[in-house]
């Protein structure tokens, strides 16, 4: 065997054409991650005093004295962590009971075809459309008033802005819970769950013991990181807390927001150090959720071994799949509510619907909406074609030189989602500012660039690597170069993933609201940072008219994947979890 | 050595972190002859094939040289090697039509239209497909679809040819046919043609030099009749 081993004499690889593909993973990695980076290290300098521009060029703690001296700190930071916590717990919770109680039903069937535009609609759409509908003026106290209520003018109790955050955990449930659903159900279909279940149900296990004994522990490392960027998101969301958040005091995030928009620069310092503390508290949460996950796969052991069978799970079902039902339908009559307003003349309380229609809300705004929608619609646009790029670069690389993904890589392109934006823009925006490259187009569309990027790639790596790789051999057997073989036989036979990522990249540049005031320098107007800017004006027409277009678009985006003519493409995989 | 079109293995083997899958081997293939690999699911049969057409996993290690008409290609890259390759499924691309699958297989240096069409329309005569080019290959049955993908890869005017089990899916009454299609093709192309397979059924069919590998990693036979 020795000899046969030695006169195995390797032969040089034939060497892979498109030699600059090599330098994509790198280039999409410095675009990216850099400025996170630099970002972080431009933010926690001015926390310990230094920061020339301001005079700020001793190093010393005067900052976080200041910062533990404002007055209502401990309240904000309590209510950050009970939101951002709960949100999470109860987002995790909810995905994992329904999938457990639930598949193999026609109600997850359905769910899951629904999943797509509820995926679309920007937190912030879901945030105003709530406060439309929870509010005690709102829809939900209409329809029950005054017949049920007796109410002939709005009770005077804060259902918004409530002090212990519960509108704005609901809100982040409304909108986590879906993309915590799309990431397990990606996940399944890796995990091959159906044997998994099939082994469990045959040795007697009832249906919902059988896939949280054999599936969750096999998919719980796959939706981990998902779960730590809920978390992340959660603790630091600024533009939904501005419209459900109570503001005295304002969860941290605003606090640091607020602090970092303050007219007296001095307080730049303050909200430096304030950002390094909503880090902290962050990555404290990610810790301690990842202790607890060890506990619970200590518990989980002892219970998964214990031999319980469990019953029929018909129950459990029910429940589960009505708690999920009704969440899709709070993010519906939040939209609904949104439209409604928007062509509202006349809507006094306690009116179920508006007395009077119109569309004089549209076309009195129509100026301000075609620059911010058009500003919208373009960075959208670029960033979504720069993001599809960069990912189609780096997968093709990866095919084409046999590379395997490790975890270290996933860690990195989730870490701009895992880093609070408050607690790394400020020093990104210092550093455009120092380039003399602040409120350019290249700077706005880069800084949405950081979190469209991980979503792209996340839609569509699964099934760019899932394409069966013999279509691709062949075609090069048939004399096809490596080139010819990505244009026209995987692209053509990826076009609805790519499509679909492409719109899931529009939908999350259309929503991103810090990015924009940051790097933008307040010269670009979206459809986003104008519907926050009505936040205080509290005239629910104009306010629906932002809130609905910001829905509509990216709502449109993937009614136009959707509407892609799929004529010859059933053997193409469809994006993972994806509903197409 | 009198090289005239066959095709010859040096030494080629191949091993997997370490451990030898197959033995190094020589082998001479004749055109228009079949040499047959045999050997049981597992034992490296398919990424033989890819090694020698170019398109080996890099997470396996082969050597050898692998030499056409004289020339050593073993280090060209697949789409310059112009060894065909058919599979067990047929792979028909599911976004082009039958006759643009064909399309795809002719080389870009027949230009001219018509003559392009001409030689599909022949293929697909060939196939007795005549009135299919514009359907869906889904829509194909599973034996025209196998007969549509080995003249997509002759029509590439490939320099041999290589079969990966290509019969195993097809029912038994068109396996037989199947086989007679492709042999006869090999002959009439004075194709040298290498065909895996772990069917004993198939070795006889051929009537060429048979190497018989298995999971030991010995390599035994592999001389021209």
């Amino acid at each position: 065997m020795a000899t046969a081993l030695r006169q195995l004499r390797p032969q040089a690889a034939p060497r892979p054409t498109g030699a600059w593909l090599r330098w994509v993973p790198a280039l999409t990695l410095g675009l990216f991650l850099a400025p996170v980076g630099a970002g972080l290290i431009g933010t926690w300098l001015p926390a310990f005093g230094y920061f020339p521009a301001l005079g700020g060029t001793e190093i010393g703690l005067a900052p976080w004295r200041a910062l533990f001296d404002y007055p209502g700190l401990g309240t904000s930071v309590w209510l950050s962590l009970c939101s951002g916590v709960l949100a999470t717990a109860v987002s995790m919770g909810l995905t994992i009971g329904f999938v457990a109680a639930c598949h193999n039903t026609s109600v997850f069937a359905r769910l899951r075809r629904l999943l797509a535009p509820l995926l679309a609609v920007p937190h912030l759409a879901i945030a105003v459309g709530l406060s439309f509908l929870i509010a005690p003026s709102g829809w939900i106290l209409r329809l029950v008033s005054p017949w049920a209520t007796g109410w002939q003018i709005p009770p005077d109790v804060a259902l918004v802005q409530d002090p212990y955050g519960l509108a704005l955990t609901l809100a982040l449930v409304v909108k986590e819970t879906p993309f915590l659903l799309l990431m397990t159900i990606a996940a399944l279909d890796q995990a091959r769950a159906g044997d998994r279940l099939a082994v469990a149900r045959s040795l007697g296990y009832g249906p919902v013991t059988a896939w949280l004994k054999t599936v969750l522990p096999a998919i719980y490392p796959q939706i981990r990181l998902p779960i730590y960027a809920v978390l992340a998101y959660s603790l630091s969301v600024v533009d939904m807390a501005i419209f459900l958040a109570p503001q005295t005091p304002p969860p941290l995030a605003i606090l640091v927001f607020r602090w970092f928009n303050d007219p007296d620069l001095a307080m730049r310092f303050v909200g430096a150090a304030g950002a390094v503390l909503q880090l902290a508290l962050v990555m404290a949460a990610i810790c301690v959720w990842r202790l607890a996950e060890w506990g619970a796969d200590w518990q989980g052991r002892r219970w998964l071994t214990a031999g319980g069978r469990g019953g029929a799970g018909w129950l459990s079902c029910r429940i589960a799949g009505s708690a999920m039902t009704g969440l899709y339908g709070i993010a519906a009559a939040s939209l609904l509510g949104l439209a409604l307003w928007s062509v509202a003349r006349r809507w006094p309380y306690p009116e179920a619907l508006p007395v009077s229609w119109t569309l004089d809300n549209w076309v009195r705004q129509a100026y301000g909406l075609w620059w911010a929608g058009g500003t919208t619609l373009l960075t959208g646009i670029a960033a979504a074609a720069v993001a599809l790029a960069l990912t189609l670069g780096c997968l093709e690389n990866e095919q084409r030189r046999g590379l395997t993904t490790s975890g270290r890589g996933l860690w990195l392109l989730y870490a701009p989602l895992l880093v609070p934006q408050v607690g790394f823009l400020f020093g990104v925006q210092v550093l455009l500012v120092r380039l003399d490259f602040d409120g350019t187009w290249i700077a706005l569309i880069w800084s949405h660039l950081l979190f469209v990027l991980p979503y792209v790639f996340l839609s569509l790596a699964d099934s760019y690597r899932r394409l069966d790789p013999r279509y691709a051999r062949a075609a090069l057997c048939l004399g096809a170069s490596p080139n010819r073989v990505f244009w026209r036989v995987k692209l053509p036979m990826l076009i609805r993933p790519v499509l679909f990522a492409a719109a899931v990249g529009f939908a999350v540049s259309v929503a991103q609201y810090l990015p924009t005031l940051f790097a933008g320098a307040g010269r670009f107007a979206t459809l986003t940072t104008e519907a926050v800017a009505l936040a205080g004006g509290a005239d629910r027409r104009v306010l629906g008219v932002y809130a609905f277009l910001q829905a509509l678009l990216p709502l449109l985006a993937f009614a136009a994947v959707l509407a892609w003519p799929s004529r010859r493409h059933r053997a193409s995989a469809p994006p993972a979890g994806a509903a197409l | 050595m009198i090289a005239d079109g066959q095709l010859e293995l040096r030494r080629v083997g191949l091993q997997a972190g370490g451990r030898v899958l197959i033995a190094p081997f020589d082998l001479t293939v004749a055109p228009g002859h079949v040499a047959t690999v045999m050997g049981p699911s597992g034992c490296g049969k398919s990424s033989l094939l890819a090694y020698i057409c170019g398109t080996l996993d890099p997470g396996l290690q082969a050597g050898g040289q692998v030499l056409l008409d004289g020339e050593d290609v073993t280090a060209l890259p697949p789409e310059r090697r112009r060894i065909g390759i058919l599979f067990q499924d047929d792979l028909l691309f599911p976004h082009l039509s039958v006759a643009e699958n064909l399309a795809f297989g002719l080389p870009p240096t027949l230009r001219n239209r018509g003559l392009r069409q001409e030689r599909i329309a022949a293929a697909l005569a060939d196939a007795g497909l005549d009135d299919f080019g514009d359907r869906d290959p889904a829509t194909l049955s599973g034996g025209q679809r196998a007969r549509v993908a080995l003249l997509r890869t002759l029509l590439a005017e490939p320099r041999a040819l290589l079969l990966d089990e290509p019969f195993a899916k097809l029912d038994v009454g068109l396996r037989t046919r199947f086989r007679h299609f492709v042999f006869d093709h090999v002959r009439s192309n004075s194709l040298p043609t290498v065909l895996v397979t772990h069917d004993p059924a198939d070795a006889p069919a051929c009537g060429g030099p048979v190497i018989q590998v298995g999971l030991t990693g010995e390599a035994n036979g592999g001389h021209n009749p």
